[in-house]
């Protein structure tokens, strides 16, 4: 089995088109969430991070044709494009593409400025895969909001069956039409920027975003890297549409992961959470890290800087994650203000400088499932 | 090292009829719409589970398929779900896209999801076990099995369930197989593509 590395990797966000303009911001305490105008569903507005159209043209129309793609098309194939600019000699012929989305071309639904087959996640990945000229047929992930977090394993476990040498994970979600009705018919979208954690949390922002990394082997021996340890899922078996009050799932995928790998909460520098800001979510997230002996991990939620992103969401949080223990940075949890949940949690109230070697990222999606991932920096 | 896996049960619903390991168990009129067929297999099949009726469509197909290859009982709890399908849950998604026009249904949104499908088996079966689900454009068994090995050489598990459950415009198709450490047929491609659409009838 070879150790594979979180390596090369971008993110196209309303924070930047691109790994360092997102952690800039995230240094800034810079938000994507802003008051959008949507009489038909949303008197007062809402509010979302969202990608202006020009923009993405502005920056897609260098690399290709702007009428080709649906717009979360074009924010993937950045993402990639942005990698593959950092491996100038990367063999695609050997490189697998995992795509993680949750909802993919659903915007299109019901217009016809492509396509029928475009609302298929395969014929997107197709596209996607298509324009890069990636040898073998992109795997597409779609596993609600664990996705980005799933593929990465996905990648990970393909490479070590050798099914290639290496792989790029990609990932993302629109905020659509569909999305947000669907999430204001469950009385989930807060009235404010999302606050995950806090007393005053009242519900989720949505957000758009793009990512992509690669995963592989590596070759620097000089540089310090963020090596893939190892990932768990397990179900909560318990509710579809609402996370287990035990928090069994999260729980069973973190407490096997450590005893599979033989660590123990304590060795565990940072936890990067799911922190939707929904009341059931953040409390169940609360239960199951005490249950595992994490309440004194310092804990973040990134979902009050983008939104969530869906199946974008657990790709962007990996990719801060190995950036925060690249950095030996801990960034704050934006938005909180008082701890809102009945179990005790570390939540990092401050981006400050720590040494840091390996972290949790965890996430939890509609279907009861539940995802834990170990990171680790090396050399 | 990888151990030798073996596919120990299957079950195809397609074209208004059932098999399991191959024997056709039920053939109903192919005149019947599709909710129709699904309550015609859980009414033959004598079932009870009032869940059943609030699941969409891919659910229930998800639902009935496991019932049958598992006799009702998945005895092993830690059996993991790898599961695919070629168009999520655009059935759902256009349900819940037409009603957006009047009232959004929450109760359809939470079906615009094909790994709801694996709650749903969760829960039926007390499953808190590894879940995965995909997409490809067809039918993949090289995905299947390269994921399948993957989890047994990593878990201390004895059983998988693959399923390939797709539906869209009310045209079905039900491939699930349970994978184990023995059994009657060899786990590889060519006889999973023979289990799946079998060129006799």
């Amino acid at each position: 089995m070879s150790r594979n590395y979180l390596l090369s990797d971008s993110i196209i966000s309303p924070l930047g088109f691109g790994t360092t303009e997102n952690l800039a911001a995230i240094r800034n305490s810079e938000s994507a969430l802003k008051l959008h105008k949507h009489p038909r569903f949303f008197e007062e507005g809402y509010y979302a991070g969202l990608i202006g159209d020009e923009l993405l043209d502005e920056k897609f129309v260098k690399i290709g044709d702007v009428y080709l793609y649906t717009k979360l098309e074009k924010l993937i194939i950045l993402a990639i494009q942005k990698v593959l600019d950092q491996q100038p000699d990367l063999d695609l012929i050997k490189t697998g593409l995992i795509i993680s989305t949750t909802k993919g071309n659903i915007a299109e639904l019901g217009k016809n400025n492509f396509s029928a087959d475009r609302l298929y996640l395969w014929k997107m990945g197709n596209m996607i895969s298509d324009f890069f000229g990636f040898k073998s047929k992109s795997i597409i992930v779609s596993n609600a909001c664990v996705s980005g977090a799933l593929a990465i394993k996905v990648a990970n476990d393909f490479i070590n069956i050798n099914k290639f040498e290496n792989a790029i994970v990609a990932g993302g979600d629109l905020v659509s039409d569909f999305v947000l009705s669907g999430f204001q018919s469950f009385q989930a979208i807060s009235p404010q920027p999302c606050r995950p954690f806090s007393r005053d949390r009242k519900g989720i922002s949505l957000g758009e975003a793009a990512a992509a990394v690669l995963i592989g082997t590596g070759k620097s021996k000089d540089e310090e890297q963020i090596q893939y340890i190892d990932a768990v899922t397990a179900n909560d078996a318990n509710h579809i549409s609402g996370p287990s009050r035990t928090g069994e799932g999260l729980y069973k995928s973190i407490s096997s992961l450590l005893e599979r790998n033989k660590m123990n909460p304590g060795e565990i520098d940072f936890l990067s959470a799911h922190g939707t800001a929904t009341i059931y979510n953040d409390e169940m997230e609360a239960i199951a890290f005490n249950r595992a002996g994490l309440s004194m991990t310092p804990v973040n939620s990134f979902k009050s800087y983008y939104g969530h992103t869906l199946g974008a969401s657990a790709l962007i949080e990996s990719i801060l994650t190995k950036h925060s223990l690249l950095n030996n940075e801990l960034y704050e949890s934006m938005n909180f203000t008082e701890l809102g949940v009945s179990e005790e949690l570390n939540i990092i109230q401050h981006t400050e400088k720590k040494e840091l070697n390996v972290a949790l990222k965890t996430a939890s999606g509609f279907g009861g499932c539940n995802l834990a991932m170990l990171l680790k920096k090396e050399g | 090292m990888s151990r030798k896996l073996y596919i120990k049960n299957s079950v195809v619903i397609r074209d208004s009829k059932i098999f399991r390991n191959e024997e056709l168990l039920l053939k109903t009129n192919e005149g019947l719409s599709l909710s129709s067929f699904l309550k015609a297999i859980y009414k033959e099949q004598n079932l009870k589970y009032p869940k059943f009726f609030k699941m969409d469509s891919l659910s229930k197909l998800g639902y009935l398929g496991v019932e049958i290859l598992s006799k009702g009982n998945i005895a092993d709890k830690q059996t993991a779900l790898v599961f695919a399908n070629s168009t999520s849950s655009l059935e759902t998604d256009e349900a819940y896209a037409a009603s957006m026009k009047k009232f959004p249904s929450p109760s359809l949104f939470v079906y615009t999801l094909p790994n709801i499908m694996l709650g749903e088996l969760s829960i039926r079966h007390e499953l808190r076990s590894e879940n995965s689900f995909f997409i490809s454009e067809s039918f993949d068994p090289e995905l299947f099995i390269g994921y399948t090995k993957i989890l047994f050489q990593q878990e201390k598990i004895e059983n998988v369930l693959c399923g390939w459950v797709d539906l869209h415009n009310n045209d079905y198709d039900v491939f699930l197989c349970q994978i184990a450490l023995s059994g009657g047929t060899d786990f590889n491609e060519e006889e999973l593509k023979k289990l799946y659409l079998p060129t006799h009838e």
